[in-house]
């Protein structure tokens, strides 16, 4: 029997409950031994001209080694002329954010940083700032002036066509805002670097080894030969951590420069204002459509926030730009989008990237389109899906839908909630004057995942004399059990035991090509990777097995649940897999795989939160939240049920209580847990999972992505639910997140209104 | 100032700074990195420890405020010949971790939680874990893991 689709428990977990996994600050090894310590001065302004930096009174305090500034780079590559947008490694004239790096203290221990950076002193004119993206993208004040402009990548028509509006029965304008968020990896930013003679190792906690190593040979200036990185244990990343940051190439540099082993690890306050943001856009949408519940016409008009460096800003758009048309068949779809600089934190990669943006806005103009007509927002969404029989769907994007069951998807989840009694009883406590309102949201949603699918992945499979094998990946694992479901593809294929299948991941030197792992790719790129070699290895090992046992290769059977070939007929003469090692000779039993998808798969699911909200306080709890999320079959269960559990904490997190918020001047005011509301325990319920297998027919497995489904499928579910709480007040919307402040004022605007009304 | 703590059974020495902190007296001192630093503010929970047998987050606790007394670190739960404590056995049965940075923190409130209240209700894990934060798991399985172990040793 298949191990594939059964409950396994995972075979990394024993080491990381024992004894602790080994992250980039736990390394304890000879090549670090007496490592100096990096401790970053940072930008306390956000916008600023840096007139002169006095190092003398740092180099001289206690376990200062050195003090470094943009002046002493040297001996690496210029920003390249052609980019006028350029991050330098260290700020040189001015300063754009809170938090860009301006000089490096390095010291004997962590502690003497921490007072040394105190003592470095930068003389800064400070220039005006512009923080709100509608107000940078007017150009007054310029973060590169050189560059002329704000906008980066302008996208979609000079003029919009309102034709398509004018036939509409209804017609509704907004702007929503989906705000800036941290990603809040638990492992903050982490890296350490030593040079052996002319090349260097660096460690780094990140999604890819790979990149990381393309990233710090351009930065230093190296061949990517001299540059080996390793990727211990990841503590978290949710996109965050893919790429590297000018924080870790200077490490490397720094090593470099000095001749000794050098360590980083950045505090939580300089994490959430250092590393890079999520989300940060503003959508000006209107929607058309009749009283019949048809949706006839959608025209979404944003901003991408891109912080004050573009970085993938204009990708983030690029995604949101793809998903726009969402679950639904739209006659017609109008989208422009523009990249706007400001003077925070860049933003980049976090959960979902782009795509639960998409979905968030359009979730939410459906019920504000449902409460316009009066009808149920179930059915509005109903008669707006995309049918069953209409896949593969080609999205006014130009996306290709590989499969989908969107309507059955919304009517299990309906019918799992007890819609129904739901809404009976939210409308006996609304009669009863009840101060604590039951509020019930829907969400249905498509993402797109393996986006990158030009990328492949690498595979290897090596298959040892003792019958155990290793797997080498250029995917990557920051906690999502890579090692358990890449043993359960081998055992799958091959019969050999999970527990004699090494999984290795994270190190240049062992996999010098690959490109690891964000935007749900993992399964479908680096997991058939892995299944390739197996299929190839099996093939292989078949012509051994008939050479041995003088057979025809096509009678040749693979017994999985022993992990030994026998001839059809004749299981008593059977070869091991250690024995078809020693066949292969010297060559040994090994497969390489390049895997590369056709095209992206597309998961989709719906969601339904239940919400009660203390008309009171303001305070929304989340009482319920039942979600079906189909990404086709599912290798290990129970892995797949933790990505959804983690996804829909972080979409609820954001629909409620997570905002990375900024002054008028730039300061960030959230930039410490203690002012960042992330979500914890005390604030949520367990989650109710239906589980849908539609397969894909991109790969052989006919798996889709799962990392991201929950974040997209529960902000705007969460979202709706609150306002639909309300919504017999009068409340047609409220922004994320729906904090106890924001949601008390909309309570009372709307009795304000009502009054009003009455006089 | 020279500090002397018992950590998991073992008497350990060292001259450390006065505003060393327990955590980093385990972490650079004893080389016992399973106990994780994860935020500034004493709000994520993942350097917790047991100090006496109480649950303490380490980042602010002075090494010299845990002199003469006994430590418990995750390293210190499984028995002598590595069978895991029923805690950490509920952590791996119910996938109540991913990456496993909050991990080491979250298992030792849960020692503790369970010492306290040895048949808590759900909604007593969720307050009682409200200071360990965990961004991977949703906190869905970790709870469920609370309850098994519970369950297990009560």
């Amino acid at each position: 029997m298949s191990v594939l689709g059964t409950r396994v428990v995972r075979i990394e977990d024993p080491r990381l409950l024992t004894t602790g996994a080994t992250y980039v600050d736990d390394l304890r090894i000879p090549q670090l031994a007496g490592a100096a310590f990096v401790t970053y001065v940072r930008s306390p302004l956000a916008h600023a001209r840096i007139t002169g930096i006095d190092v003398s009174a740092a180099a001289e305090a206690p376990g200062v080694v050195a003090v470094f500034t943009a002046n002493d780079l040297d001996d690496v590559p210029p920003p390249p002329a052609d980019n006028p947008l350029a991050e330098p490694l260290l700020a040189k004239d001015v300063v754009r954010y809170v938090g860009e790096p301006v000089a490096m203290v390095i010291t004997e221990t962590r502690a003497q940083g921490e007072d040394a950076v105190e003592l470095v002193a930068v003389d800064y004119e400070p220039l005006d700032a512009v923080v709100d993206v509608e107000e940078a993208a007017k150009d007054e004040v310029l973060l590169f002036p050189e560059a002329g402009t704000n906008i980066v990548a302008p996208n979609g028509p000079e003029e919009f066509d309102d034709a398509p509006f004018a036939e509409c029965e209804v017609v509704i304008e907004r702007t929503f805002r989906n705000q800036r968020v941290a990603p809040v990896p638990m492992e903050v930013r982490s890296a350490a670097a030593a040079w052996d003679g002319e090349r260097v190792t660096v460690w780094s906690s990140n999604q890819n080894a790979q990149t990381t190593r393309m990233i710090i040979a351009g930065g230093l200036g190296v061949e990517p030969d001299k540059v080996r990185v390793i990727t211990p244990d990841v503590g978290g990343g949710f996109g965050a951590k893919i790429g590297v940051d000018r924080d870790t190439v200077l490490v490397a540099w720094a090593a470099r420069r000095l001749g000794r082993a050098v360590r980083w690890t950045e505090t939580r306050s300089e994490s959430l204002i250092a590393m890079q943001h999520g989300r940060a856009q503003v959508h000006k949408v209107k929607l058309g459509g009749n009283r019949d519940g048809k949706i006839l016409a959608y025209r979404m008009d944003f901003m991408q926030d891109a912080g004050a460096y573009p970085r993938v800003g204009p990708l983030l758009a690029n995604f949101t730009t793809l998903m726009v048309p969402a679950v639904y068949e739209i006659p017609t779809v109008q989208i422009r989008s523009k990249v706007v600089l400001t003077n925070t934190t860049p933003v980049g990669a976090y959960r979902g990237a782009g795509r639960p943006e998409a979905t968030a806005t359009i979730e939410r103009l459906v019920d504000i389109f449902a409460d316009e007509i009066g009808m149920d927002p179930a059915e509005v969404r109903r008669r707006n899906l995309i049918p069953a029989d209409k896949f593969p769907y080609t999205t006014a994007t130009g996306l290709v839908y590989d499969s989908g069951e969107y309507v059955k998807a919304l009517d299990r989840v309906l019918e799992a909630a007890g819609y129904e009694e739901l809404r009976a009883e939210q409308e006996r406590r609304r009669a009863a004057g009840d101060t604590k309102l039951l509020g019930i949201g829907l969400s249905s949603y498509v993402e797109v995942t393996a986006l990158d699918f030009p990328n492949g992945e690498t595979g290897r499979v090596v298959i040892h004399r003792d019958g155990s094998a290793t797997v080498y990946t250029g995917s990557h694992t920051q906690g999502q059990g890579h090692a358990t479901s890449w043993a359960m593809i081998v055992q799958d294929q091959l019969g050999i035991p999970m527990d004699k299948v090494t999984v290795i991941h994270g190190d240049t030197d062992a996999i010098p090509v690959g490109t690891g792992t964000y935007a749900s790719r993992s399964l479908q790129v680096g997991g058939i990777a892995v299944h390739e070699c197996a299929v190839k290895i099996k093939e292989q090992a078949r012509e051994l097995a008939a050479r041995e046992l003088e057979a025809d290769p096509a009678d040749l059977v693979l017994d999985t649940d022993s992990g030994a070939w026998h001839v059809q007929g004749v299981p008593g003469t059977k070869l091991d897999w250690a024995r078809l090692a020693e066949l292969a000779g010297e060559d040994g039993l090994t497969a390489d795989v390049h895997f590369k998808p056709s095209r992206p798969t597309f998961p989709f699911g719906a969601h339904l939160a239940v919400v009660e909200v203390d008309t009171e306080t303001g305070l929304v709890r989340l009482v319920r939240h039942i979600s079906l999320d189909d990404a086709g079959p599912l290798i290990n269960p129970i892995l797949a049920e933790g990505q959804r559990h983690g996804g829909i904490a972080q979409g609820v997190a954001q629909a409620l209580y997570e905002e990375m918020a900024y002054d008028a001047e730039g300061n960030p005011v959230t930039a410490s847990l203690a002012d960042y509301s992330m979500i914890s325990a005390a604030e949520l319920p367990s989650f109710e999972l239906l589980t849908m297998e539609t397969p894909t027919d991109v790969n052989p497995l006919g798996v889709k992505g799962i990392g991201e489904a929950g974040t997209i499928g529960a902000t705007p579910a969460v979202q709706n639910a609150v306002v639909d709480a309300l919504s017999h007040l009068g409340v047609r919307h409220i922004e994320m997140p729906a904090t106890p402040e924001r949601v008390w004022k909309a309570i009372n605007e709307a009795r304000g209104s009502e009054k009003r009304a009455a006089q | 100032m020279k500090v002397t703590i018992t950590v998991n059974g073992k008497e350990t020495s060292a001259e450390v700074e006065d505003r060393t902190l327990l955590v980093h007296y385990l972490r650079d001192v004893l080389n016992l990195t399973a106990t994780n630093v994860g935020c500034d503010t004493t709000t994520c929970g993942a350097c917790t420890v047991l100090l006496d047998g109480e649950s303490v987050k380490s980042c602010t606790v002075l090494a010299a405020q845990a002199d003469g007394r006994e430590v418990t670190t995750v390293e210190g739960l499984a028995g002598e010949d590595g069978t895991m404590h029923p805690v950490q056995k509920a952590f791996h049965e119910q996938h109540g971790l991913q990456c496993g940075f909050c991990t080491p923190g979250m298992v030792m409130a849960t020692v503790s939680l369970l010492k306290e209240n040895p048949r808590p209700t759900e909604e007593q894990v969720r307050a009682g874990l409200e200071g360990n934060l965990c961004r991977c798991t949703g906190y869905h399985n970790i709870v469920k893991a609370v309850l098994a172990a519970a369950e297990e040793t009560a």
